[in-house]
């Protein structure tokens, strides 16, 4: 028999709040929750508990609550419950963890550490509400030779461009690892927004073509889904080389998510694993890779703009360089916080980088090689605010992704157990009676809502600063500040201290 | 005439709404005070579909054009309002129960009491604004809304 390892989190019930409506019981997939007919009353059993609040979020009286438990081993500074609950999971059942979402670890968060300007008395704060506020953003390349025709007139050599009416975008989430309303409620707030939703790795549902326009598909080492169709309907395309949650290793969608639609979208078996190789078999070189952008950018007529996705790992700096020097036309780097519908714990939770660090360091090679104009860059990987949407183009970033903000939006409260496949809030679920509980309807407005408060947030931020354009912010380091950064972080990050004088 | 419609589509079967019912026609100040009193009332909306059935919807009364339940009654309970809602009065009520036989929704039923018909009036019978179930079903999958 397996060791029993017990509840990090307890159901706490106020009995006197708990009318026995049973709606906890109804609404819990894990099977939490039951009343018991001889005691008259709700029973809980904690340790089939994942805390994802579904339970006390739909409790009519508000008589639950989830704590954490104080069971303890005996205290031990080098050896926490979490890391002696690991090795007794091991011990019992042989096999890599799975995690789900972002790093949860304490690690430090940059984005924190650093501070924003604004302007006083002699360059006057802009109010956004009065003035113009331009929060449009083109990506691509924009390091256009300049040509004329045999009249001596310009011709354009613009590349295609991807524009967005504020520099926020959903990153990828595969129609597989989220389900059909999740999808649904990305690709139509992403359409009413005037930005992009990202398909993820897991091919586009039919359904979902009318929303092409505002579409950006994935080609991973998988290739699930992949064919012409796809690529033609989509807005952009992108080569997924890394995912920040887990980089050097590939996608891991397990069988019992793959349901007939999923299989059918991803063009691959039901029920079976889908297990996405760690490289893309074709390609071991900056070389190999321009051959992939060259081959969609052939099979898509050179019409969309090729976003090349890495990981953001300890030499990005370099290999930055060299995807802008393979053809890309946007860049997007997934920090080490970056989410995930399942990865190895131990993956997830050492390996990467954080993106504030790649992001300066990015910038800052890209423009030492005269080579910035050549790509867009967009990152992820933990973009908790608008705020964070504002101190990374402050520090080289044209857009961000948001991911695991989205998933909040349409109701995660981050339980982390994606991988388990009984997302209570019709999320990380491909099951049916799961499924419905995500109403797009609601879903989408919910996320219009969120990017529409970001854009206003990052309005005020900037013209706070006097700067009347997400153009004019990009780059601008000099907005910036450290605070409780050493010197060797600041310098990294390429900002002064807060207090210095530039 | 705005009315309550349900979609099935998105009921997720999780009963609120029948509490919520019952607690906007208690009167009662606070929700958890219905507890040990549930069987003091019953509420005007009921979901179908068992907990094991992939299909769940609520019904309450449609407020029919031709409302056969105030063809019905036989003591002038029921009547249509000038906007077309079916009211009904307790105090006209005989408790005879043929409304309750004759409604193809099952959507009157006899009230706690067992006195008095009882059915859904939009909850313009307490101090809630607009139906209680409308504003607190989590998925959307019950509205209020007008149709053609």
């Amino acid at each position: 028999m397996d060791m029993f390892i017990p509840a990090q989190y307890e159901v706490a019930r106020n009995q006197e709040l708990c009318i026995a409506c049973r709606v906890c019981e109804r609404q819990c997939a894990n099977e939490v929750h039951e009343y018991d007919k001889e005691l008259g009353k709700m029973i809980s059993d904690s340790t089939k508990c994942v805390n994802c609040h579904r339970c006390v979020c739909l409790c009519p009286t508000h008589a639950l609550k989830i704590v954490k438990s104080d069971d303890t081993y005996r205290l031990n500074g080098n050896w926490s419950v979490q890391a002696m609950n690991e090795v007794y999971r091991q011990a019992g059942d042989r096999g890599v963890l799975l995690s789900s979402m972002g790093n949860p670890e304490d690690y430090p968060i940059y984005f924190n550490k650093i501070l924003v300007n604004a302007s006083q008395v002699t360059n006057p704060p802009i109010d956004p509400l009065r003035e113009p506020m331009e929060t449009i953003v083109y990506l691509g390349k924009k390091d256009v030779e300049i040509k004329r025709d045999i009249e001596g007139k310009l011709v354009d050599t613009m590349g295609p461009q991807l524009k967005l009416t504020t520099p926020i975008m959903f990153s990828a989430m595969s129609y597989g690892s989220i389900s059909y309303n999740a999808h649904e409620s990305l690709a139509r707030a992403a359409e009413e927004l005037g930005i992009y939703y990202n398909t993820g790795e897991g091919g586009l549902h039919k359904d979902f073509y009318k929303y092409g326009k505002n579409t950006i598909v994935q080609v991973a080492s998988g290739r699930f889904g992949v064919h012409e169709e796809y690529l033609n309907t989509a807005a952009a395309i992108e080569i997924k080389m890394g995912q920040g949650a887990k980089p050097g290793i590939g996608g891991h969608l397990p069988g019992m998510k793959i349901s007939d639609d999923v299989s059918r979208t991803r063009m691959i078996p039901k029920g079976v694993d889908a297990i996405s190789p760690a490289p893309h078999h074709d390609i071991y070189s900056i070389e190999d890779l321009r051959q992939l952008i060259y081959t969609l950018k052939e099979a898509t007529d050179y019409k969309k703009p090729v976003i090349v996705k890495i990981a953001a790992v300890h030499n990005v700096a370099a290999i930055a360089s060299g995807i802008a020097r393979s053809g890309a036309d946007i860049i997007a780097i997934d920090g080490f916080r970056g989410g995930t519908g399942a990865a190895p714990t131990r993956i997830r939770d050492n390996v990467g980088i954080p993106i504030e660090l790649a992001l300066a360091q990015v910038d800052e090679r890209l423009r030492e090689e005269g080579i910035r104009d050549a790509v867009s860059i967009v990152v992820g990987g933990s973009i908790h605010s608008s705020s964070d949407v504002v101190k990374a183009i402050a520090l080289g970033a044209d857009a961000c992704y948001i991911g695991t903000a989205a998933l909040l939006a349409l109701g995660c409260h981050l339980c982390r157990s994606c991988h388990i496949g009984k997302c209570n809030w019709g999320i990380a679920t491909q099951r049916e009676d799961l499924v419905k509980r995500l109403n797009p309807d609601i879903g989408y407005r919910r996320l219009v809502n969120l990017v529409k408060s970001w854009t206003s947030e990052i309005q005020e931020m900037m013209g706070g600063m006097g700067i009347n354009s997400i153009e004019a912010l990009r780059g601008n380091r000099l907005m910036l500040r450290g605070v409780g950064l050493n010197e060797r972080e600041l310098g990294i990050l390429g900002i002064l201290h807060a207090g210095e004088n530039m | 005439m705005k009315r309550i419609y349900v979609n099935e589509k998105w009921c997720l079967g999780c009963h609120l709404c029948e509490y919520e019912c019952m607690f906007a026609s208690s009167g009662l100040d606070k929700m958890f005070k219905l507890k040990g009193r549930l069987s003091g009332y019953v509420p005007k909306i009921k979901v179908e579909g068992d907990d094991m059935s992939p299909v769940h919807f609520a019904v309450n009364c449609r407020h029919c054009e031709n409302a056969i339940c105030v063809q019905s009654c036989v003591a002038g309970a029921l009547s249509k309002t000038g906007e077309g809602m079916v009211e009904l009065d307790r105090e006209k009520c005989v408790g005879c129960f043929t409304c309750v036989l004759v409604c193809p929704y099952g959507a009157i039923m006899p009230a706690a009491d067992g006195k008095a018909a009882q059915k859904c009036v939009l909850c313009t019978d307490n101090s809630k604004e607009g139906p209680a179930c409308v504003r607190n079903c989590p998925n959307g999958a019950i509205v209020y809304e007008e149709r053609g």
